[in-house]
């Protein structure tokens, strides 16, 4: 996994709420077996009027031009802004998968739910928790000064406005470390093989029955 | 001794280290499909990491499987490369497998309960958000992503933070024909798709005593619709009754012995939850979905919202998207909404007592004219033999119903069973995302009984109403 330490990029706004994960990556896209791939279909049925399934000629396909991301101005953009419970429904990480195969680096929200925002740090995605206040102003921001620019700093927490105005956000230091240092978590708990091995001992001793 | 939670009482007893409060908890039960192990697999592969303990694996594939004839195997060849990667895996790791032929092959959340591979005091996870359906057994079953599913296989365990407790307690007893699918939706409507995120649900009080087995996983198996990674209910005889005799569940001794420790898995008294939430059982109705989120949901005898009531502007701005992708007007009477298919199925509601709630409505019945497709899709082949012992597929192929072979089919579309665009659907499964049972697919959620009267009736009706 790449390290993540600062970012700045262009602002892409998806004005909604409850964006699911079927919307994300629709499930014809799951079938496929490698990590790799999922960009061209990052909300496949928002992004283009006709139906798509895997293998498909993307140059053939008829895109949706009133969709946020195939506006011009958003083309470039590497940090998704939306509102609650984005990532809400199944437990798919073809859906970071997708979004950050597709180039965004960054995703800001009032909330995310669970298991998503578990699964972008696991793929150097960095989901950030702000106050539905801020992430109003982001949205009527951008719209008045397009494209708009935000940097996102992890190691000192700050998201820095185009003012210059820095705002703290909360990150988990123990993903915050994984994310800056580009960690695989699974080596890191291999480190402590002999604790999961004495664990075991015990526990199979009290619980037979689960041998 | 402080009081504990049951949430409390199972991660407690799983930890193996802690640091800042990010623990490693070890997971007893890792069950896998065809969908969210492919990549996990590789990566094992790719780092030369063998498998900590294929004992603990129970795979089967479900997502992509077809529900029709299979003896020619599956016709969509990518689909068809997923369900044989997971064969091979299973064989190079040496896991057990219940393969696309097997008589035990089902949906993973129908056939771990009905093999005796879920049990109480359990930490489970699956690559599957549905997983909170093991909560039902008094055990902590969550959801997780493919890394997360790599990082079990490799380790045993599973890094995870400390929830947040909620106590739902749904008090009082439930009126005739409402169902456990009704309590999730009820339940749903009232703290919303995120109400629950953060938070371990457990559910207790005197309508979720009253609950089966069966009743009570369709409960937790909705958990994650509110938000919450994990639903549980503590275990009693009900629950001990249905794990004996299960091929995989303990035998003699050392079931007596795990009895002992399945009785201590329930809140203590004066446990301390960070939110309580009461719902009154005799309150709850049938409930039908008009949206496209779970948590868009009313009494049968409802009407679609009027978005210009709502003042928040963002909220108002999702009832009219959710109606306009629904077809539906506002203020519109649920039980005059038209349907065009029917899906009874899913890892929500595709257990026998689902076929025979819903049998027992079509007996003698036929699907109404405007019905074009009405699909049973059982649990598991052995939920699908049971059924036809007792002739339930006799009841629904005389509706007019077809009865296909075990699988998540229609609930999430990835196989050949799929709405077509505009197509509207009353459906047992859990989500009515937007495209979720087919691009441009509508779907209202439903118990099995309020599917199978609609079929009858061409619309929705209240099965109260009926005899």
């Amino acid at each position: 996994m790449k390290p993540f330490i600062t970012h700045t990029g262009i602002v892409a706004p998806l004005d909604r709420a409850n964006v699911d994960t079927d919307a994300i990556i629709p499930k014809q896209f799951l079938k496929l077996i490698k990590k790799t791939g999922f960009g061209p279909h990052l909300f496949d049925e928002w992004r283009y009027l006709d139906h798509g399934e895997p293998g498909m000629d993307l140059t053939r396909r008829k895109k949706n031009p009133d969709f946020v991301l195939n506006l011009p101005q958003y083309e470039k953009a590497s940090i998704l802004i939306a509102r609650e419970n984005f990532g809400c429904g199944s437990s798919r990480e073809h859906a970071p998968w997708a979004i950050e195969d597709y180039g965004f680096k960054v995703i800001l929200a009032p909330s995310f739910a669970d298991i998503f925002f578990s699964n972008c740090f696991k793929n150097g995605l960095l989901p950030i928790v702000m106050p539905s206040q801020i992430i109003d102003d982001i949205f009527a921001a951008i719209k008045l000064n397009t494209p708009y620019t935000l940097t996102i700093d992890l190691e000192n927490q700050h998201v820095i406005l185009p003012s210059q105005e820095k705002i703290n956000f909360e990150v988990d230091a123990f993903r915050k470390h994984c994310l800056i240092n580009g960690l695989d978590d699974i080596g890191l708990t291999m480190q402590h093989s002999e604790c999961i091995k004495q664990f075991e001992k015990n526990y199979y001793e009290i619980n037979s029955w689960l041998l | 001794m402080q009081p504990k939670t049951l949430y409390e009482k199972l991660f407690d007893s799983h930890v193996v280290r802690e640091e800042a409060g990010t623990y490693l908890i070890y997971i007893d039960r890792h069950l896998v499909h065809e969908v969210t192990s492919p990549q996990a697999f590789d990566g094992l592969k790719m780092n030369h990491r063998p498998v900590w303990r294929s004992k603990s694996i129970l795979a089967v594939p479900d997502h992509n499987v077809p529900t029709t004839d299979r003896s020619f195997g599956i016709s969509d060849p990518i689909s068809k490369i997923q369900v044989e990667t997971l064969d091979d895996n299973c064989k190079h790791f040496g896991i057990t497998q219940f393969a696309m032929n097997d008589i035990r092959q089902g949906i993973v959340h129908v056939i771990g309960p009905e093999q005796g591979s879920t049990l109480p005091g359990m930490t489970i996870v699956c690559g599957d958000s549905h997983t909170s359906t093991h909560g039902a057994f008094g055990a902590l079953a969550i959801g997780i992503g493919t890394s997360e599913v790599e990082h079990v296989l490799a380790t045993q365990c599973l890094i995870l933070k400390k929830f947040k407790t909620m106590k739902v307690s749904v008090d009082g007893k439930l009126n005739k024909g409402i169902t456990a699918k009704d309590i999730a939706l009820t339940l749903i409507g009232r703290i919303g798709t995120a109400g629950g995120t953060g938070y371990a649900i457990e559910l207790s009080g005197e309508s979720i005593r009253s609950l089966s087995m069966e009743g009570r996983m369709t409960l937790c198996n909705m958990a994650i619709e509110a938000g919450a990674r994990a639903g549980m209910i503590a275990a009693d005889d009900v629950t001990i009754s249905y794990i004996e005799n299960k091929p995989f569940s303990p035998k003699g001794e050392e079931l007596e012995k795990a009895k002992v420790y399945w009785k201590t898995l329930h809140s203590d008294q004066d446990a301390r939850f960070d939110k309580t939430i009461v719902l009154n059982g005799h309150d709850i109705l049938p409930q039908v979905t008009w949206g496209t989120s779970p948590e868009m949901v009313v009494n049968i005898d409802g009407m679609t919202p009027d978005p210009k009531k709502e003042n928040d502007p963002s909220k108002r701005k999702s009832i009219e998207d959710a109606l306009s992708y629904m077809g539906l007007e506002s203020n519109f009477p649920i039980n005059k909404i038209n349907v065009d298919k029917i899906f009874i199925g899913s890892c929500t509601n595709s257990r026998i007592e689902d076929l025979r709630e819903a049998a027992h409505v079509l007996k003698g019945k036929k699907i109404a004219k405007n019905i074009k497709l009405a699909l049973v899709v059982p649990g598991s082949g052995l939920v699908k033999l049971q059924a036809e012992n007792e002739g339930l597929d006799k009841i629904f192929i005389e509706a007019g119903f077809e009865w296909r072979s075990p699988g998540c089919s229609m609930c999430l579309a990835m196989n050949a069973d799929r709405l077509s665009p505009g197509e509207r659907c009353a459906s047992t499964s859990n989500r009515n995302f937007e495209g979720r049972q087919g691009q441009g697919g509508r779907t209202h959620l439903v118990s099995p009984s309020m599917a199978a009267a609609a079929s009858v009736y061409g619309h929705f009706v209240d099965i109260r109403t009926l005899n």
